[in-house]
Formats: C-alpha cells, sequence, structure tokens
C-alpha cells in the first residue's frame, strides 16, 4: 500500500437491457445470432429511416434509477454524438447529454473501515453500435445485429479510493440491477462492461489530479489488475518528473498493462445536439411510482430483514439477498419455516452445490420442512444432505422419504446407551487412549457408535452418554 | 387527345376513369408521350419508370374492369422527387453520392401512395441533397423552367414543379425544409402546400433538417392538392414526429368562400428586397380577398429578419449530422484506392458531395463545434422561439397571413450560381414558416412583364390546412372567373 499517494476512481459502467426489441426499431436482441440477420433499415443507417424509441428501454432505465436512489428526471432529452467509425452506421449515436433520465443516486459499499458511499451522478440511456469483425485474410466485417442494443449506462462519482472499492461498488451495482430484472449482468457476453476513470494525488491533497480512462474491462479480474496496474504507472510517472496526459487507455490480459490509445488532442468533438427525430421523454409521478412498486425490495433491505426477522447470521442473509431468485426462493420458504436460519444453511451449503448453475429443484417448503426436521432432532444434518439429494430427485416430501428410508433419528436414551454400552466393550484401545488423556480418542468412539446405530444415532446425545460412562 | 388528357387535372382524370371515358392505360400512355416530347427541353426527370407505370395502370384497368373497387387515385401518373425512398427504384438525392443507390423499402408515402394504385412516372431532379433554390445544384442535370426555358424552375424540388407545370406529371410530390415546395410552385406557376410539421410522415424521407423537413403535394389546382394530401397525411408509427391526429378530409368545405376571413399582410414581407412587380401582384390579390369578403390587416413581423440566418443555422447543423452517414463504408458510393479508413471517410465524402452540400456540412459542423455551439445552435433555437412566438401573436387576431413566395420571380439559369448568399436571401419568406412548423399553401396571383408566374403564399395556424385550401380555392375560382374562358 501507498502511502504517499491515493487513487481516485470513477467508474462508468455500460449495462445492456434485456428488452426483447431494441432501442428504436423492432428488431429482436437476442445474444450469438448469425451476423446481420438481426437488423433494418434503422439499425443499418439507410437513409430515410427514424428511430422510434422503444419505451420499455426507460421503463428499465427508471428502475435502474429507482434502484439505486436516483433521482428521476420529469423531463429528459435524447442527443446525438456525432463521430465517424465503421460499426456505427448514423456516423452518430443517439444518447443522453445534458438532460439525462437519472441523477444523483448513490450505492453503499462494504470497506475495510465501515460502509461507505459511493455517489451515481447519472442514468442514462444510450444504443449500442455494431461489431468489427476482423479476418486476417479476408479484411474486416461489419456485424450490425448489436446496433440499437439497448444499454443504460451507470456514472458514479470520482468516490472510490482502492482497486477493492471499485470492486465492491461494481459488484455491488450488478447486484443491485439483476434484483431488477432489467439485465442479465453477464461480463462475459458483454451485457456489463466497464471504463475506469483514474487519478492519482498527494495524500491530504484536495484537488483532483488529471485522469485516465480505462477503456471497457470486461471482468472484474481485469478491472482490479487495470487499476492497480495504472496507480503504479501514474505514481511512478509523478515521481520521474513527468506530468499524466489526459487519454483513454486500453488493458493488455496478457501483458497486465494499459496503454494509450489516443490523447486529448485526438479526441474527438461530439458535437452534440438534441436527436431533432425524437421528441423529449415526458415522465409523470404516477408512471414512476407505478414503477417503483414493480421493484422488488433491494438486496439492502432484504439482508436487513433477513438478520432481525429471521435472525441469519450476516454472511448467510448478503448471500442470499444478493441473487434476487435466491432471495424469493428463501422468503417463499420462510413462510412455512419455524427454523429458517437452518433453512438459510441448508440452502447455502446443500442445496446450492447440489444444484449446481441449474435452477433448484427442491420445492421451497421442502426445504423449510426438513430445516424444521433437523432443528426438532428427528433427523440429523447428514440425513439431511441424504434426504437433500433424494427429493432433488424424485420431488417426494421429506417426510415420506425419512419413513420410506427409515431414516429418523434415535434420540431414545436407552437404545443409545445399549449402543454406547458394546462400543466400549469392543472399542478397548480407543478407551484405553481416551483414559491417558487423548481427546481425539472420543470422535473415534462417536464413529463407532454412529456407524452402530447405522449413522441414526442422535450424535450429541451419544456423545454425552459416552462421556458420562468413561468418566 | 393527348393533350386533352395531360390538360387534366388530378380530379377530372380520377372521375374519367372512375366512369370508364378513360382508361389508366391511356392516361398513361398520355403522359409517357408527353414526357418523350417535353423531357429534351424541361429535364424534370432523373429516372422515368415506363415500364412499371405501363404495369401500374393495366393492372388497374384490369381490377376496375372485373368490377373490383378501387381506391381515389388509382390510375393517375405522378412523380415523385428523388429523395424519397422508393422500393427498388433508384433514389439518388440528385447525388453523385447515391448515384447507385436502389433502396431496399418505400417510404411511408409510398406505401400510402402505393395503396392508392396510382401510377409512378418517375423520379424527379432536385437540388443535391435538397439543398439550393434552383435544382442547379443537382449532380446529373439542370431543369428548365417549363415556363421560359432559360429560367430556373426554383429549388430544391424543381424537377416536381417543373414536370406538374409542363403536364408531365398528373401532380407530384416534393419536399420542403425552407420552401423547397412553395419556392419552384410559385417559379413554375403550380401549386405547392408544405403541410404542418409532423402532417406527413418523414419515414423514407432523405433528411436534410429533420426539424424542418415536410412532404407536400405540387399539383396544377388547389382542389387536387386537396386530394394529395388526403392520400399521404396521418400518423406513422414509424415517426416520432407524426402527429397522432385523425386527418380530415381536406376536399371537405373548400368551395365556403373567405367573407369574413381575417387576413393579415406582415409589413416586413413587403419593404427592402423585393421586386416591385412581386410586391404588386401579391398586394393586387389582397385587395381581390378584401372584395371577397374577407378583411386585410397589415400586421408586424419582427422576427422575420433573424428568421433566415437562424434557419440557414440550425438546417445546416442537422444536415451535418444527418448526411454524416454516407461515408463510404455500407451504400453509396466510395472512393477506389484508399489505404486507411481515415481516408475512405475523407475521400468518398470530397469526391461523393457537391460543393454547396459541402458547404451546409461545414456551416454545420462548425455551428455545433464545442466553443461555438452556444453562440449559434443555441441562439438559433431561441430565435426559433421568438419566430413561433411572432405567429403566435399575429394568429390571435388573423386567420391566414399573405405573403409572397419569393422577392423575384424566377431568374436565369446560372445568374446566381456564383453567389451563395444572394440565392440563401432568396428564401427569407419561406424559411420562417418551417422555423415555426406552420403549414403554407404557395400558389400564382400573377406574372411579371416577362410573363412568368408570381407566387404568393397563405400561412396558417398548425393544423389549418382545411383553411388555408379554402382560402386559396376562392382566390383561384374568382382569377378564372376574370379571365375568358
Amino acid at each position: 500500500m501507498n502511502t504517499e499517494y491515493e487513487m481516485i476512481i470513477g467508474l462508468e459502467v455500460h449495462i445492456e437491457l434485456k428488452t426483447e426489441t431494441k432501442i428504436f426499431c423492432s428488431c429482436p436482441t437476442g445474444f450469438g445470432a448469425e451476423p446481420n440477420t438481426q437488423c433494418c433499415p434503422v439499425c443499418a443507417g439507410l437513409p430515410g429511416a427514424l428511430p422510434v424509441l422503444n419505451k420499455k428501454v426507460v421503463e428499465y432505465a427508471v428502475k435502474a434509477g429507482l434502484a439505486t436512489h436516483c433521482q428521476i428526471a420529469r423531463l429528459s432529452r435524447q442527443d446525438r454524438k456525432n463521430y465517424f467509425y465503421p460499426d456505427l452506421p448514423k456516423a452518430y449515436q443517439i444518447s443522453q447529454y445534458d438532460l439525462p433520465l437519472c441523477e444523483h443516486g448513490y450505492l453503499t459499499i462494504e470497506t475495510a473501515s465501515g460502509p461507505k458511499q459511493v455517489g451515481i451522478t447519472r442514468i442514462h440511456i444510450e444504443e449500442d453500435a455494431g461489431k468489427l469483425v476482423h479476418d486476417e485474410q479476408k479484411g474486416t466485417f461489419i456485424d450490425l445485429n448489436r446496433c440499437g442494443v439497448p444499454l443504460i449506462e451507470v456514472v458514479s462519482e470520482p468516490d472510490m479510493r482502492s482497486a477493492e472499492e471499485a470492486r465492491a461498488y461494481l459488484q455491488k451495482l450488478r447486484t443491485v440491477i439483476l434484483s431488477t430484472g432489467i439485465s442479465d449482468c453477464r461480463m462475459n457476453e458483454g451485457s456489463l462492461r466497464c471504463d475506469v476513470n483514474l487519478s492519482i494525488r498527494p495524500v491530504g491533497e484536495t484537488r483532483l489530479g488529471t485522469r485516465t480512462e480505462i477503456k471497457n474491462l470486461n471482468s472484474f479480474q481485469s478491472m482490479v489488475r487495470a487499476i492497480e496496474y495504472e496507480f503504479a504507472r501514474q505514481v511512478e510517472a509523478v515521481r520521474t518528473g513527468q506530468s499524466i496526459v489526459q487519454e483513454t487507455r486500453r488493458f493488455d490480459q496478457a501483458s497486465g498493462k494499459t496503454y494509450s490509445m489516443r490523447g486529448k488532442e485526438e479526441a474527438n468533438d461530439y458535437r452534440y445536439f438534441p436527436d431533432p427525430d425524437l421528441p423529449p421523454i415526458a415522465l409523470g409521478s404516477e408512471e414512476i411510482e407505478a414503477l417503483r412498486a414493480t421493484l422488488p425490495a433491494s438486496p439492502d433491505a432484504r439482508e436487513r430483514q433477513y438478520v432481525k426477522e429471521y435472525g441469519l447470521s450476516a454472511a448467510d442473509a448478503r448471500r442470499i439477498a444478493a441473487d434476487a431468485g435466491l432471495a424469493e426462493y428463501f422468503e417463499q420458504g420462510a413462510k412455512s419455516c419455524a427454523h429458517p436460519r437452518i433453512m438459510a444453511n441448508l440452502l447455502i451449503s446443500e442445496a446450492l452445490p447440489l444444484s449446481g448453475t441449474e435452477p433448484i429443484r427442491v420445492k421451497a417448503g421442502d426445504l423449510a420442512q426438513l430445516a424444521d426436521m433437523l432443528a426438532a432432532e428427528e433427523i440429523n444434518s447428514s440425513t439431511a444432505k441424504r434426504v437433500l439429494r433424494e427429493i432433488s430427485q424424485d420431488g417426494q416430501p421429506p417426510r415420506q422419504v425419512v419413513d420410506r428410508l427409515g431414516l429418523w433419528q434415535i434420540n431414545d436414551e436407552r437404545a443409545l446407551d445399549d449402543i454406547v454400552r458394546q462400543v466400549l466393550e469392543e472399542s478397548t484401545a480407543l478407551v484405553e487412549s481416551y483414559r491417558r488423556g487423548k481427546q481425539a480418542a472420543l470422535k473415534g468412539l462417536i464413529g463407532q457408535a454412529m456407524a452402530r446405530s447405522n449413522g441414526l444415532g442422535n450424535p450429541v446425545k451419544i456423545e454425552a452418554l459416552l462421556r458420562e460412562a468413561l468418566k | 387527345m393527348c393533350e386533352q388528357i395531360t390538360a387534366m387535372s388530378v380530379r377530372e382524370l380520377m372521375e374519367a376513369m372512375q366512369t370508364k371515358r378513360l382508361s389508366a392505360r391511356e392516361v398513361c400512355q398520355a403522359y409517357l408521350k408527353q414526357l418523350k416530347q417535353r423531357e429534351d427541353d424541361v429535364n424534370a426527370y432523373l429516372s422515368v419508370t415506363s415500364e412499371l407505370a405501363m404495369e401500374q395502370a393495366k393492372a388497374v384497368d384490369e381490377q376496375r374492369a372485373s368490377g373490383q373497387a378501387l381506391p381515389a387515385l388509382a390510375g393517375v401518373p405522378g412523380g415523385i422527387k428523388d429523395n424519397i425512398l422508393t422500393l427498388g427504384v433508384r433514389t439518388s438525392c440528385a447525388s453523385k453520392m447515391l448515384e447507385n443507390f436502389i433502396p431496399p423499402y418505400d417510404a411511408t408515402v409510398m406505401e400510402k401512395l402505393n395503396g392508392q394504385r396510382f401510377v409512378l412516372l418517375g423520379k424527379l431532379n432536385m437540388d443535391e441533397f435538397a439543398m439550393g433554390s434552383s435544382t442547379e445544384n443537382s449532380f446529373f442535370k439542370v431543369t428548365h423552367n417549363p415556363r421560359a426555358l432559360d429560367r430556373v424552375p426554383g429549388g430544391s424540388s424543381g424537377g416536381s414543379a417543373a414536370a406538374v407545370a409542363a403536364q408531365e406529371a398528373a401532380f407530384a410530390l416534393g419536399s420542403d425544409t425552407g420552401g423547397s415546395i412553395r419556392q419552384p410552385a410559385a417559379f413554375c406557376g403550380v401549386v405547392g402546400m408544405k403541410p404542418t410539421y409532423g402532417t406527413v410522415s418523414r419515414y423514407g424521407l432523405v433528411a436534410f433538417a429533420s426539424s424542418l423537413d415536410q412532404i407536400g403535394p405540387l399539383t396544377r389546382d388547389v382542389y387536387d392538392s386537396a386530394l394529395i394530401l388526403n392520400a399521404i397525411a396521418g400518423h406513422d408509427p414509424k415517426d416520432a414526429t407524426s402527429v397522432r391526429r385523425d386527418v380530415p378530409d381536406y376536399t371537405l368545405g373548400i368551395g365556403q368562400g373567405v367573407r369574413g376571413l381575417k387576413v393579415a399582410l406582415p409589413r416586413q414581407c413587403f419593404e427592402g428586397e423585393i421586386a416591385p412587380e412581386v410586391k404588386e401582384a401579391v398586394l393586387s390579390a389582397a385587395r381581390k380577398y378584401e372584395k371577397l369578403g374577407a378583411t386585410v390587416e397589415e400586421v408586424d413581423m419582427p422576427a422575420l429578419e433573424h428568421a433566415l440566418p437562424a434557419y440557414y443555422v440550425i438546417s445546416s447543423a442537422e444536415a451535418s449530422s444527418n448526411l454524416a452517414r454516407f461515408d463510404g463504408v455500407r451504400y453509396g458510393y466510395r472512393a477506389q484506392g484508399c489505404q486507411t479508413m481515415e481516408e475512405l471517410y475523407k475521400r468518398s465524402r470530397s469526391e461523393g458531395f457537391g460543393p454547396e452540400v459541402k458547404r451546409r456540412i461545414m456551416l454545420g459542423t462548425f455551428a455545433l463545434s464545442s466553443g461555438y455551439y452556444d453562440a449559434y445552435y443555441k441562439k438559433a433555437q431561441q430565435v426559433r422561439t421568438l419566430v413561433m412566438r411572432d405567429y403566435g401573436r399575429i394568429f390571435e387576431e388573423h386567420d391566414v397571413i399573405l405573403s409572397p413566395v419569393a422577392p423575384t420571380t424566377a431568374y436565369k439559369i446560372g445568374s446566381k450560381t456564383q453567389d451563395a448568399l444572394s440565392m440563401y436571401r432568396g428564401d427569407i419568406f419561406t424559411v420562417p414558416v418551417n422555423i415555426a412548423g406552420v403549414p403554407a399553401l404557395s400558389m400564382p396571383c400573377g406574372q411579371d412583364a416577362d410573363g412568368l408566374p408570381v407566387g404568393m403564399q397563405l400561412i396558417g395556424r398548425p393544423f389549418s390546412e382545411p383553411l388555408l385550401y379554402r382560402a386559396g380555392y376562392a382566390f383561384e375560382q374568382s382569377e378564372k372567373e376574370g379571365k375568358p374562358a
């Protein structure tokens, strides 16, 4: 950790909205289609073609704004950002300039020194560009399928001071956006992309230094590596008397370094102006409130509720609240569960690993019942695991499975006492070893007793009986 | 017989075909013959679609013979300005840039006209990308004014006005960004309507200045104009600036006269640079309105002088962005032998665009540049508000504004091509209408000493086209009565 300089980080995050159709025409938005099969005169920027705004895009962007505590503009505008590039058929991108849809929001992240608010400057809507496909032999081709795929750009304040904070912010943003259901936020498919703005300044200085922008980071790991490299590069530059140039840089995965793409003097003058083809976007408070009502509880609110109402551990609460689907599953089960804390445990440590990348196949109500059976000591935890595997296969209720397989826990003290006595008689070596003061021998004896009970004995009671008998 | 057919109005043609006095084929043949005779002199068309036209006419005749109902305009032959996209028929915008561009889709107005079963005669000449006032900026040819072949037909819809005046089309569509329908209509002595912004869909019109462009009809008389507007007006979900509004029948009430109509004459339109004969013809039209029972009053329009510079800033700014897509990458002209992307852009655009288009692109790019935006684009938008306020104030007390269309009649070909500013000044009376988005009807109101037509324009409140048609029709009828049959 450098103690002389601190880094100032702001993020610009592009998130693809999962609307069925594009932002300005009715072409589908699906990922991975054959090149140029999802485009029309509007996408291709043919002469005479005109954009018509997809209302869903506005709704989704407003949801993103509400979920990040933004103010929603009653009147916002779409502007043209003019520049030439072969992947941009109209030679301008329709975006928002001085009147974005959402402004002045924030997200709270956890840091080493406690919770911290990261400001969100603005969220605006815009269209994606096409994709250039380079082929060494045949040359460069243009795939227009992505043209007009709706995006939001979420611009943060320069509030982050480390790569870890940047990671926590991006993670939080992803979690919050996922919970609203407006995007898949898949970095590997490009539906979540991140640009980092980074500058440095001597610790204690309040003015901002000259920043560089690192474009198109497509994984958390790349972002963290790029930030660490760029910070070191800027510190080194300043130490050796060079000045930082305001420029756009590219992160190279292989070398882990950032490289200059273009300087400020080569930067485009985008000549923003209001797009005359599109009327302003007007939103009434009723519309905004109706959208607010469709939002699920925020991950933060859920996390607090799980700890307070259900007594979950902080880690379990955060894990479940971060995933909207998981949270809904948990909440559904918790309704009929007397021991939600145990259910949460089963969910995270057993049901989730069991389902892998597939949706969980066990019904939420069944998991709740299993948790209660475990809590009531009707089964032990290894039985619970086994039953879970069974019901995820055949979907039978847990009680039936336990009945069918005869897996009820043996709690009867006399039955257990018989087992304990037999074990003590047979395992004389372990008994000797325990008496000589070797505590580990007790574990061995419990294991013997469990085996003798076919795994059904109550392990807590067995341990107590063993200790008593060995006194 | 052919001369008689091409002299008929749209209304007369419709009736003759509906009553089977004429077949669509006869009408089409008469027009194709007229085209053959007149085109060498006039040069109105960039492409003539004779075969398609005859096929369309034949299909109309067959359907009529089978007793099936046909839409109103079935079999009526028209020409379309070459910046309106026609599926499968070259649409060049009179530019080298789009010399070989065959559109893969129809403009909404074309869908509507095709739905009416009109007959497409061809695509009409214009100033390149509709930038100009004389049609001399066409990459392909110079169109001559049919009233005097050494004169320009006006522009940018010069081919449309000339074709209608030369009876080479029963009607034509043009586009009007700053007067491009009304001024050529005035120069060629025909009727041109610039509808209220948002009345006619712009989908498939190659954009010049999106906030100003409107498609409208050029016709021989006022009634025909209303008939064509009936066919092309209406909300289009593909154009976000098209208005959601029921389309009236624009011919309804057209003959009700102008008794009690309040006509405003903006003082500023009759001072300064205006040919005396133009001024006299329009003032004489004002007197005619008084005779017909209207009241005429002089009014002030102080923002008029600012409208022209504001127009050139706004229209050029929008054009610089709208025309950026012509980059040689996907369609249109591409410079050969380029080594880099940058070179491909520069050379394709330098070689593909003509001088006036480049002038406007540079002007507009400058006006939008960082550091100049507030001084030019933003200020021009403020002037726009002032112009609208002037109109709003006048329309509180008056129903229509009567003004000249252009300060002069048609000038000689080549006489203004070296002086862009003088050409721009000719748009002074037409551009405020586009800036405010209001409708205006341009129609003949007399002649100058050389026998060249003088045009007047009637400007109305938004969506007052029916009233403009009524006022125009009353004047037209009274002029007919004044003349020996």
